[in-house]
């Protein structure tokens, strides 16, 4: 069991998403930064969609009273283990009694603790991934707090063989300060000014400091629509940016609606999702450029492989 | 209106059956939502209907946009006689007015029309869920009577209570959880539109049909 000694900002406990239940108006969750999330699962030698816990913005130490293996993996975190530093996107053993913290260090967002056997807590609606603003999974639909005990899963392997691996370097993704991040135009591209279209692509956004895990709001020259900016609500996903009236495009992330009202101008790729996710609110800024989906699915495709391939004896 | 396909960034394919709230469309929507999900393809994550559109997401490592493509246009042309299946009927006992329904003296005096006349309007009608979102369970049904056809609240209510029957625009709904809200609050029902341990756990699901009914509760 891991318990949980002090937490701070965004702690919760996610898995790969609340599959099925869009239809009904509840949101899919799941990690920000699913590349991240995913390879410290791998290195903890759990399946990818394993639950484990994400911090955002804050801090978490925790205790376990049980011998274990975990891997951190994300940006903007260090990883501590009793006395010890531990680089990110390495797993290591942990003896019962040690203490554990992701404790903020250097530039991104949001960081993964996977344990090996996944965190074994009940299901709601097929999910753990928790939904604060619905009260929905997790521990009791809420971030987590002090004193929290949160049972581990048995491992898929006995925990000598999953400590001391890692993710080579080449197949991490590139997280920057003033990303370049790929988006697929439209679906409702042609609701906006061709001006419009061009400033889109050529002006830096900063990401916003009322960015959250539902949406990063985007703060930069203002988008004019051709034709009013109401659409009557359709489906929505995580990636596809939305303009309201203001102009301001809305990034949808994690915690995204299942429909939305606003024209959406395009949408950002699966495997640049995570080098956006990791973007500091108030600080960094990013810029636009198209891709084909085509391109976009092969990119995801060599990403997701490169993970796999990628873990290896530290 | 031919129904267009288009990629909603790379894990999700977008079919536009039209650009309005029309009962029909809204029928061919959940027609091909339910074709699609009688046989799910595998890589097919879950579909997302709304009013003149259903949304697919799938998983680019399993599926290309051209096989889910493929699908969908094998399905278009089973769209008119599945259309035609007998919907689900749901009945929800509504106590209107008073504190159960804050707005239903506002509405009915902007309509200039009694509270009766309100509830008649309301209740005498069968209901079509066009959607659900805004929050988990909540359902858009649709449509009004012309009558009742009544703008938002100018500053939307902090928190409305869960089981509020509510009007906005030519659309009602019934609040699932506490929520804040905008729509105009004209009853209360008792029943529980999300029980997360229940099977299922939402009362309604897109494309249900849906009537009201008053009830005194204290009678």
């Amino acid at each position: 069991m891991l318990e949980v000694i002090e937490a701070s900002g965004l702690a919760t406990i996610q898995d790969l998403g609340r599959k099925g239940w869009r239809r009904f108006g509840v949101p899919l969750s799941g990690p920000m930064d699913a590349f991240a999330f995913q390879a410290a699962n791998l290195l903890a030698g759990n399946l990818s969609e394993a639950a484990a816990l994400e911090i955002g913005g804050g801090e978490i130490e925790l205790q376990t009273d049980q011998d274990c293996v975990i891997a951190a993996a994300g940006a903007g975190y260090s990883l501590s283990v009793y006395t010890w530093e531990f680089p990110l996107w390495d797993s290591c053993f942990v003896r019962a009694g040690w203490k554990i913290r992701l404790g903020k260090n250097g530039s991104g967002m949001w960081a993964y603790l996977a344990v090996a056997g996944g965190l074994d807590i009940a299901p709601m609606l097929d999910s753990r991934s928790t939904y604060v603003r619905g009260h929905i999974g997790g521990l009791e639909g809420r971030l987590l707090q002090e004193g929290d005990q949160l049972k581990i899963g048995k491992p898929r392997l006995p925990l000598l063989e999953l400590s001391a691996r890692t993710l080579t370097e080449d197949a991490r993704p590139a997280y920057q300060e003033a990303p370049q991040i790929a988006v697929i135009p439209g679906p409702q591209n042609e609701c906006f000014t061709d001006e419009s279209l061009k400033t889109f692509f050529s002006s830096p956004y900063r990401v916003s400091t009322t960015s959250d895990r539902m949406g990063y709001r985007l703060e930069g020259a203002p988008l004019k629509h051709s034709h009013g900016a109401d659409l009557i609500s359709e489906g929505l996903t995580i990636g596809s940016i939305q303009v309201p009236a203001d102009g301001q495009p809305i990034v949808m992330m994690a915690d995204c609606a299942t429909t939305g009202g606003y024209p959406k101008i395009a949408s950002v790729i699966r495997s640049d999702l995570p080098v956006l996710a990791q973007c500091t609110p108030g600080k960094d800024s990013v810029r636009f450029s198209g891709i084909t989906l085509q391109a976009a699915q092969t990119k995801y495709r060599v990403m997701m492989e490169k993970m796999r391939n990628g873990i290896v004896d530290s | 209106m031919k129904p267009r396909l288009l990629p909603l960034g790379d894990s999700a394919l977008l079919i536009q059956f039209g650009d309005q709230i029309d009962l029909e469309i809204n029928r061919r929507v959940q027609a091909l939502d339910s074709l699609l999900r009688a046989e799910a393809l595998a890589g097919m994550i879950e579909t997302v209907p709304a009013y003149a559109t259903l949304l697919v997401h799938y998983d680019p490592l399993a599926l290309t946009y051209e096989q889910v493509s493929d699908r969908i246009r094998a399905e278009m042309d089973r769209i008119e006689s599945n259309a035609t299946r007998a919907p689900r009927r749901i009945e929800i006992p509504v106590r209107y007015g008073g504190a159960s329904g804050p707005d239903l003296e506002w509405v009915a005096a902007h309509h200039q029309l009694s509270l009766a006349d309100v509830i008649h309007l309301h209740t005498d009608r069968t209901y079509t869920v066009y959607m659900m979102g805004f929050t988990p369970g909540f359902p858009y049904l649709g449509k009004l009577h012309p009558a009742l056809i009544t703008p938002r609240l100018d500053s939307p209510r902090p928190r409305v209570p869960a089981g509020s029957v509510a009007i906005a625009g030519e659309q009602t709904g019934v609040y699932p959880l506490d929520s804040p809200g905008g729509w105009r609050l004209i009853g209360w029902t008792p029943l529980r539109l999300f029980d997360p341990a229940g099977s299922p756990p939402f009362l309604f699901a897109p494309g249900d049909e849906v009537r009201f009914r008053n009830e005194a509760m204290d009678a």
